[in-house]
């Protein structure tokens, strides 16, 4: 019996999220009496390994073949799922990110597992296995049983603390038998922006919605975003008018996250909107119109013209971070 | 090529959600049914690719399973301009049991490029498409967020972390798709719907799959504390109250 986690690398990397998922299968093996075991495909040194024996893991593979430095769901599914039958593991948890998504789903079909995704807290109990998760794009939360022998978690971004351990797991390097032949996912060309911070990973979010009235309003938005440290992001009509692209949109059809701080600017908080933001931990509105619905999902507001309020609030922020 | 695009029937995006039967069910009352939101876009697609002779698409088929009540969203979806359709008559349980459905058609029927979209508004799984893929043994692209023929092969862009890709898989694939496959979901036109009456749907009965999961509870969310109210003019109290109240920056 074993808790085994699929920890993703991004260049060799791991990031906060990998931590998250650590952290929590930690705690779903306290709660089961066992262990966890993260697994790693791709290259990833020894150095950067160990890292995850801080948040608990005990035992790390790593399965290091260049075959498995871009995503084959296929491929990645057979691989992890021959893992966790020889690990004898009766949880996988794996985060709800695209790659866990397009993982998780092959994996149930191939172990006969149930699976609870988007998870969002520790399982409510083990024995039925009951985990939490969202549900109608935020509206409810369902307590989702799962009735196989063995279960897959896909963990909710950003709902997880990070939990520090004193850990010295053993790392075991296997070589899977992979060729060539079994990756059918051809990747003709990467596009790939450096240096931004990525909307699903950021810990604070501005984004500006209608109410911003034009593009060319965007700068001071911008300039609180880099002062914070945030990304950046927009309401649904914003990038159907192509005043910001695609990637940046938040809510039920566009990008859903849970940031820590969620700054909304001009942005009047249908419902539809909500949807993709209202795990996060705290939101500040700021919109002209005092009625706005968005006022009824934040905890702080300023009624006030964005164009004026948005340069005082980088004076301010500028102001403590001195 | 045959194109299928999976539909899933969910409550309209507006809906304010209750729950019946010591919530663990939705109270239906009321409520208006609608194909979701991302299936809606993957059909939107489907049919431009189909629109485009060079493309070489034959046909799209929707494919929905359901119970007989979920006919209208199925004639919605021939009104846009699916050629036909496939219902497999079954009380939807969990992905698991739906994806186990639609497979067993799929495999009968062959197509070429099977469309889910990434989740379906009600119960935000993911799993379906995916599912679907590994029952079948075929290859699935998931966070697809456009589709194009080149040279009569599919061409897919991928979301990745801070970027794209372009990637190729041989047919039949699955492709999961997101925003940015379609820019907006097409309408039925009156004569789409005079059509829609006399397209066929083929029905199918269900096959056995059990469900691996259920559920067993919906809770409503906590609702919010009240908003606080900071001047305009004093904004720096809200710096303060988000580095010393809420501890967030």
């Amino acid at each position: 019996m074993s808790v085994i986690i699929y920890t993703e690398n991004w260049d060799g990397k791991f990031k906060k999220l990998s931590f998250e998922l650590v952290s929590y299968a930690s705690e779903v093996a306290k709660m089961m009496n066992t262990s966890v075991t993260a697994l790693s495909l791709g290259k990833v040194d020894e150095t950067e390994l160990i890292k995850l024996g801080k948040y608990g893991a005990n035992k790390i593979i790593s399965a290091e073949n260049d075959l498995f430095s871009s995503l084959d769901s296929q491929a990645f599914a057979s691989v992890i799922s021959d893992v966790a039958i020889k690990e004898n593991a009766d949880v996988i948890i794996i985060s709800n990110n695209n790659s866990g998504k397009a993982i998780a789903p092959r994996l149930s079909v191939r172990l006969k597992a149930g699976v609870g995704a988007g998870v969002s807290k520790l399982p409510l109990s083990i024995d039925p296995f009951i985990v939490y998760k969202r549900a109608y794009s935020g509206n409810a939360f369902a307590h989702v049983v799962i009735k196989s022998k063995v279960k897959i978690i896909t963990l909710a971004q950003n709902s997880f603390e990070l939990i520090e351990k004193q850990g010295n797991p053993a790392i075991e390097k296997i070589s899977i038998p992979v060729d060539s032949s079994m990756i059918k996912t051809k990747v003709k060309d990467i596009q790939k922006q450096t240096g931004k911070i990525l909307l699903t990973d950021a810990d604070i979010v501005v984004s500006g919605g209608r109410g911003m009235k034009s593009p060319d309003n965007w700068p001071p938005l911008v300039e609180l975003a880099s002062a914070l440290g945030a990304a950046t992001a927009c309401s649904r009509p914003v990038s159907d008018e192509g005043w910001r692209p695609h990637e940046e949109h938040t809510g039920q059809t566009g990008k859903i996250i849970a940031p820590n701080l969620y700054i909304a600017v001009g942005i009047s908080g249908a419902t539809q909107h909500l949807a993709g933001v209202s795990s996060s931990k705290y939101i500040v509105a700021i919109n002209t119109d005092k009625d706005a619905p968005i006022f009824e999902a934040a905890q702080y507001g300023i009624v006030g013209d964005a164009m004026k309020v948005l340069p005082k609030l980088v004076e301010a922020v500028k102001e403590i971070k001195k | 090529m045959k194109i299928l695009v999976c539909i899933s029937n969910v409550p309209d995006t507006t809906t304010k959600i209750k729950f019946s039967e010591g919530n663990r069910s939705i109270d239906t009352t009321g409520v208006q049914w609608v194909i979701n939101p991302w299936d809606e876009l993957s059909l939107t697609r489907a049919l431009e690719l189909k629109d485009d002779p060079s493309g070489g698409i034959k046909s799209v088929t929707v494919a929905h399973a359901g119970p007989p009540s979920s006919e209208p969203t199925i004639r919605k979806a021939l009104a846009i301009g699916a050629d036909d359709a496939i219902r497999i008559n079954i009380e939807s349980a969990d992905s698991y049991m739906i994806a186990a459905q639609l497979a067993e058609v799929i495999k009968k029927e062959q197509f070429d490029i099977i469309l889910c979209g990434i989740e379906s508004s009600d119960f935000n799984g993911s799993l379906v498409g995916g599912m679907i893929a590994e029952f079948l043994g075929v290859p699935s692209v998931s966070a697809v967020s456009g589709i194009k023929m080149e040279n009569g092969s599919p061409v897919i862009t991928r979301e990745i972390d801070g970027g794209k890709e372009l990637v190729s898989v041989p047919t039949p694939f699955v492709a999961v798709v997101q925003k940015g496959i379609a820019k907006e979901p097409r309408i039925a036109a009156m004569r789409g719907i005079m059509m829609a009456r006399t397209k066929p749907v083929k029905v199918y009965e269900a096959v056995a799959a059990g469900s691996l999961t259920e559920i067993n509870l919906f809770e409503k969310p906590v609702p919010r504390s009240a908003c606080k109210f900071i001047d305009a003019e004093n904004v720096a109290q809200l710096i303060d109250l988000l580095q010393n109240e809420a501890k967030v920056i």
